[in-house]
């Protein structure tokens, strides 16, 4: 069977060039504006692995541990994440915040991976004090010039979200299987955080 | 073979399609006629201020937690201290809005609606007249004074009774206790925000 061939005549080849030449700029990446503002921040917190895996691992020891911890711990970390986040801002110095973010996802992945149930305080005060670490890096990395208060809600929401997304995965806790694959997820999340505490030392 | 005969179908569809457009009357697409541009503008303005939103949506969830009789009242209550607001600061000089105040109005609804905070009827009625009173005194310093200004503030204020209904008897009805949770959740979201809003009043200072 023969094949159509593509035609373009020279009418409608000099048109095209035409209109190309009339095209206006398109505009498609404002220098400062709200939409940016709130992209940029829901972007923050899933660009690095490091922030995602210890956030993720909140959301898999909430689902572990089970209520009130579910809700509890996903709540504390935005909470405390943001307060870190100002004192970033203000341009209050934290030390080691490597380590600690680094040492956050080892720890927060070994609770996943050993089933480590502590009282619920003492699991809202862990993951509270690494919330502080996460935060620092972010409000001192925030860039210049974008919608703060967009910017701001963004980044929460992609907090929230990652959480979530730990909490989904960890629905599967109530099969014996799944309890296995959420501590095998654990497993890997305090691997990521060996690599990175290895990659801050270096 | 014999030639397919050419059908008189598109030529039709052209005359009458001309003849529609013909007949056509105007469109009014822009509301100059109608008068109701004005208040289109007043809704889509807090449809796309988030800084107004937010507050009046947290507002909300603290008001269906606490049950339909709380939601009542902050349906009446926050657009009218709203309307009077901007009324007055229409009448008054322009102030640009305080970025500690706006953060501090984050916290407060946020840090309410995520503790499931009790608070009794009148206080919380003074919380939805304070909020209104104070966003729409902004609203209004950033208006002009004319005729269109007073249609302006009724699509605002229609604007904040709609959310404040749909968002209040959306929470009301809730029963299941995740749901309230994640009601919760959400108010913890804005104080969050919040706290970072602060962080970046300061260090704009």
């Amino acid at each position: 069977m023969k094949k159509p061939r593509l035609c373009i005549s020279p009418g409608n080849l000099a048109l095209a060039v035409l209109l190309l030449l009339c095209a206006q700029p398109a505009l498609a990446h404002p220098q400062k504006g709200e939409a940016v503002g709130f992209l940029t921040g829901f972007r923050h917190p899933i660009s690095g692995l490091d922030h995602v895996l210890a956030m993720v691992a909140v959301g898999l020891w909430g689902a572990q541990l089970g209520a009130p911890a579910i809700w509890l711990l996903p709540v504390a970390f935005p909470m405390v994440m943001a307060f870190g986040g100002m004192l970033g801002l203000m341009g209050v110095p934290i030390p080691g915040i490597e380590y600690g973010i680094a040492l956050s996802a080892i720890l927060l992945g070994a609770a996943v991976m050993f089933e480590y149930r502590p009282p619920l305080g003492l699991a809202a005060v862990l993951v509270g004090f690494f919330a502080i670490f996460h935060g620092h890096a972010h409000g001192t990395e925030l860039p210049p010039g974008q919608s703060a208060l967009l910017y701001s809600v963004g980044f929460v929401m992609a907090t929230g979200c990652l959480h979530a997304l730990g909490i989904g995965i960890g629905t599967v806790h109530r099969w014996e299987w799944g309890q296995k694959a959420v501590r095998v997820a654990g497993a890997l999340v305090a691997t990521g955080g060996a690599f990175f505490l290895w990659k801050a030392i270096a | 073979m014999n030639q397919p005969s050419k059908s008189r179908l598109p030529l039709c569809a052209f005359a009458g399609f001309t003849l529609l457009m013909w007949a056509a009357v105007p469109a009014e697409a822009h509301l100059n006629s109608t008068g109701m541009g004005p208040f289109y503008d007043g809704l889509i303005h807090f449809l796309l201020s988030p800084e107004d939103i937010i507050p009046v949506f947290g507002l909300a969830l603290l008001a269906g937690l606490r049950g339909a009789h709380y939601g009542r009242r902050a349906l009446f209550v926050l657009p009218i201290a709203w309307l009077l607001g901007a009324l007055a600061g229409i009448t008054s000089f322009a102030s640009a809005p305080h970025p500690f105040i706006a953060a501090a109005w984050f916290l407060l609804v946020g840090g309410l609606v995520a503790a499931d905070a009790r608070l009794s009827l009148r206080t919380s009625t003074a919380l939805a007249g304070l909020l209104g009173l104070y966003h729409g005194y902004l609203n209004g310093t950033g208006m002009g004074q004319s005729l269109s200004t007073v249609v302006v503030l009724l699509g605002l204020v229609f604007a904040i009774f709609v959310i404040v209904a749909l968002v209040a008897a959306f929470v009301v009805q809730l029963r299941a206790s995740w749901t309230r949770i994640a009601v919760r959740v959400t108010g913890s979201w804005i104080a969050a925000s919040g706290l970072l809003m602060l962080g970046w009043a300061v260090r704009t200072r």
